[in-house]
């Protein structure tokens, strides 16, 4: 069979089977459990109201269960387990031969460097270009240019630039931008960039800041607009400069929102995979935490560590995930 | 507003400049991919792609005539024609040409060089004379080796090879199908879904419901890296296996707590007095649902929806994990490109269109409905 029409079947079987589901059972607890007539009309609507809410909620809360609540415990019971032995409890096993690889705290570090860098740099360059292009006339197109990025995958985003990185002998002409302004400027040799220890994660990092800065400055000048314009009007009356007016008056207002992108490019950089994955594969240097992870799952194939690893993510994560709930409460209130 | 104390800004310039160096920075690498795409092994190989709308002087390999077309001349056996003529390419002006392959630029157009009992001259235009005292022996024509000024090219040469080659490991046609197959029901089952549930979340009174509200937006910042061991050995044990179904499963689940969320917020903002009215007239909630609530979330149901494509047609771990088996039959376009990364990493032209070929469907949607998309956004983070 053609792939093409494979994939129509396949997929008109999966949306169909997900109506489905939605239909009958509305159609069930209406017309054979509770039907809206006879004698017990009115018993049967409160009763057919209590439980509809469950019917609408169940395949949601099922999928969340199963494949994110579960396996959090899950994962927690396995990095406590051997695969060697079966299966069988090994405490802190896993966790202690994790901290005396070498390769975990390389990943450890440069995850944290990652942290540091890439939120920061995103949402600072997102505020700069918002406030750039705030009263520009071409701002709008400007915007969706740079937003592009988020449109392109991890795996496409490395594929380019890796062309820019890319590297010919010395000699002869070069065909990656970067070696091409280097040797331009410079005269020195062509580098291969992703080999040069410690320098080789920051050139990873400008991809993703690269695809993040469109999402910073998209939400960061939705804030810009809503800053009430009496205040700004109120420090040009008094004489301030552009540059005090965005620094003492736009950004203080707009503090609450900064917090929001960076958790929110915080929590993307913790899950990052891809751009190292596709880029040098944790080589020269350069491996992090859910990489590091992926390589004890699918390569070693050590449960166990792989666990671990996956837990000292989901411990980096809590601290935002408990600030998550207590916002959301706060704001159902 | 600038201008509201009566003083216009000198800044105007200095802004429209930066943001125009910004925005082609930021253009620049993609740009470089595109062009590429077009341009021809041998070009991507020899100049950047930022010269490409140039001629540019290239070596080319070329042969001449086979000896069995030799002409007897007195005691001389001689072949002559044009180089480009050969190799049925256009005449191109020659700068400086060789015979070996460790010399290539040892002559000038127009010089006659001595090499092996044979008289070898060239011309600049092409046309090239060998002379020999005895007869010429060999299948094939003498190699030369030529510097010449090559104009511009574009192809979509390696679009076709791409496409529709044969070639396992170059063919990104059946991963492109298998990425619609994962895609379109990945984007479709969730929002089905959340969007009953996040009905029920915010229009439906039972208990524990706001319980139910804590534990969605919790879920929100769960790594999905947690869920890949337990849900694969799960996967297994159940007989799923690695294929479609575990595939949506996983997207579905993975994609809720944000359709939820989202879907919720917009849904909680509509107007009490319709559900109400509604509810009086004696409508159930499924028909309020399908008849009111559902045309009226439109804009929040496509700004999920784009959120939810563009993740899944994007994403790499989800499949690596649950969808590529050993047979490589499900492969997905990410993870094809990944693996020409590894086995073509030098191929250029073949590595850019396989990108661009990823990129292309999500840049379509992206420019089509980028205004769903950042009113999603805005849903989602600011308050």
């Amino acid at each position: 069979m053609h792939p093409a029409l494979q994939g129509l079947l396949t997929i008109v079987i999966g949306v169909g089977a997900c109506l489905a589901y939605f239909w009958a059972s509305n159609q069930i607890l209406d017309k054979v459990l509770f039907p809206a007539k006879g004698p017990n009309a009115g018993r049967n609507i409160n009763r057919a109201s209590m439980i509809r809410p469950w019917l609408f909620l169940f395949p949601a809360l099922f999928a969340l269960t199963l494949y994110l609540a579960y396996p959090v415990l899950e994962t927690l019971r396995l990095s406590l387990t051997d695969r060697r032995m079966g299966g069988a409890w090994a405490g802190f096993d896993n966790y202690s031969q994790m901290f005396s690889e070498a390769k975990f705290w390389e990943a450890m570090r440069n995850n944290m460097l990652w942290l540091v860098v890439v939120p920061a740099l995103s949402t600072a360059f997102g505020l700069i270009v918002a406030q750039l292009t705030d009263r520009l006339r071409w701002g709008n197109v400007a915007k969706s240019l740079i937003f592009m990025p988020m449109a392109i995958s991890f795996v496409g985003a490395s594929v380019i630039w890796k062309l820019v990185y890319d590297a010919r002998p010395p000699g002869t002409e070069q065909i990656g931008v970067l070696n091409a302004i280097y040797v331009f400027f410079t005269g020195g040799e062509p580098q291969q960039w992703l080999t040069i220890p410690l320098w080789n994660n920051f050139f990873l990092m400008v991809v993703l800041i690269w695809i993040q800065t469109g999402f910073a400055m998209v939400i960061l000048s939705a804030a810009l607009r809503g800053i009430p314009e009496e205040t700004v009007e109120a420090a040009i009356v008094d004489g301030a400069g552009p540059f005090q007016i965005f620094f003492k008056i736009k950004v203080p207002q707009i503090y609450p929102t900064i917090m929001v992108v960076w958790t929110t490019i915080t929590l993307v950089v913790l899950k990052i995979f891809d751009i190292v994955f596709a880029m040098t594969n944790g080589q020269w240097g350069t491996q992090v935490l859910a990489n590091y992870m992926f390589d004890k799952l699918f390569r070693a194939n050590d449960w166990g560590v792989g666990s671990a690893s996956a837990i000292i993510i989901m411990v980096l994560v809590t601290p935002i995930l408990v600030w998550n709930v207590v916002q959301a409460r706060r704001e159902m209130r | 507003m600038d201008n509201i104390a009566g003083h216009k800004s000198s800044l105007t310039w200095a802004v429209n400049i930066s943001v125009v160096v910004i925005v082609a920075l930021w253009l620049f690498p993609t740009v470089g991919l595109f062009v590429s795409s077009f341009r021809t092994a041998d070009q991507i190989a020899t100049t950047g792609w930022w010269k490409a709308p140039f001629a540019a002087e290239q070596n080319l390999v070329l042969r001449t005539k086979a000896p069995e077309d030799q002409v007897q001349e007195g005691d001389l056996y001689v072949i002559s024609g044009n180089l480009f003529d050969e190799e049925g390419r256009d005449r191109l002006g020659i700068s400086a040409w060789g015979t070996s392959s460790r010399d290539v630029a040892a002559y000038e157009p127009g010089d006659t060089v001595e090499d092996d009992e044979m008289r070898i001259t060239l011309a600049k235009n092409g046309d090239y004379r060998v002379e020999s005292g005895v007869a010429m022996e060999g299948r094939r024509g003498e190699r030369l080796f030529v510097t010449a000024l090559v104009p511009p090219e574009f192809t979509l040469d390696n679009y076709r090879q791409v496409l529709t080659s044969g070639n396992a490991t170059d063919s990104m046609a059946k991963a492109f199908f298998n990425t619609l197959t994962v895609t379109i029901p990945a984007t479709i089952i969730p929002i089905v879904v959340a969007a009953f549930a996040a009905y029920a979340l915010a229009w439906m009174d039972f208990p524990g419901r706001a319980l139910l509200i804590a534990f969605v937006v919790g879920l929100l910042v769960v790594p999905l890296q947690l869920a890949l061991i337990p849900l694969l050995k799960l996967h297994l044990q159940i007989g799923i296996g690695k294929g479609y179904l575990g595939t949506w499963l996983a997207h579905t689940a993975f994609g809720l707590p944000l359709a939820i969320y989202l879907l919720r917020n917009y849904m909680a903002g509509l107007p009490r007095d319709i559900i109400e009215n509604a509810r009086v007239d004696g409508a159930t909630d499924f028909q309020i649902f399908t008849k009111i609530i559902l045309p009226l979330s439109y804009p929040a149901l496509a700004s999920f929806a784009i959120f939810q494509f563009l993740w899944t047609w994007n994403d790499l771990l989800v499949a690596k994990v649950f969808l590529i088996d050993a047979t490589g039959q499900t492969t997905v376009m990410t993870n094809q490109i990944v693996e020409l990364l590894g086995t073509r990493g030098g191929n250029w032209e073949i590595l850019a269109t396989a990108a661009f070929v990823s990129i292309a469907v999500p840049l379509v949607v992206f420019f089509a409905m980028q205004r769903y998309l950042v009113r999603g956004l805005l849903a989602g983070s600011v308050k």
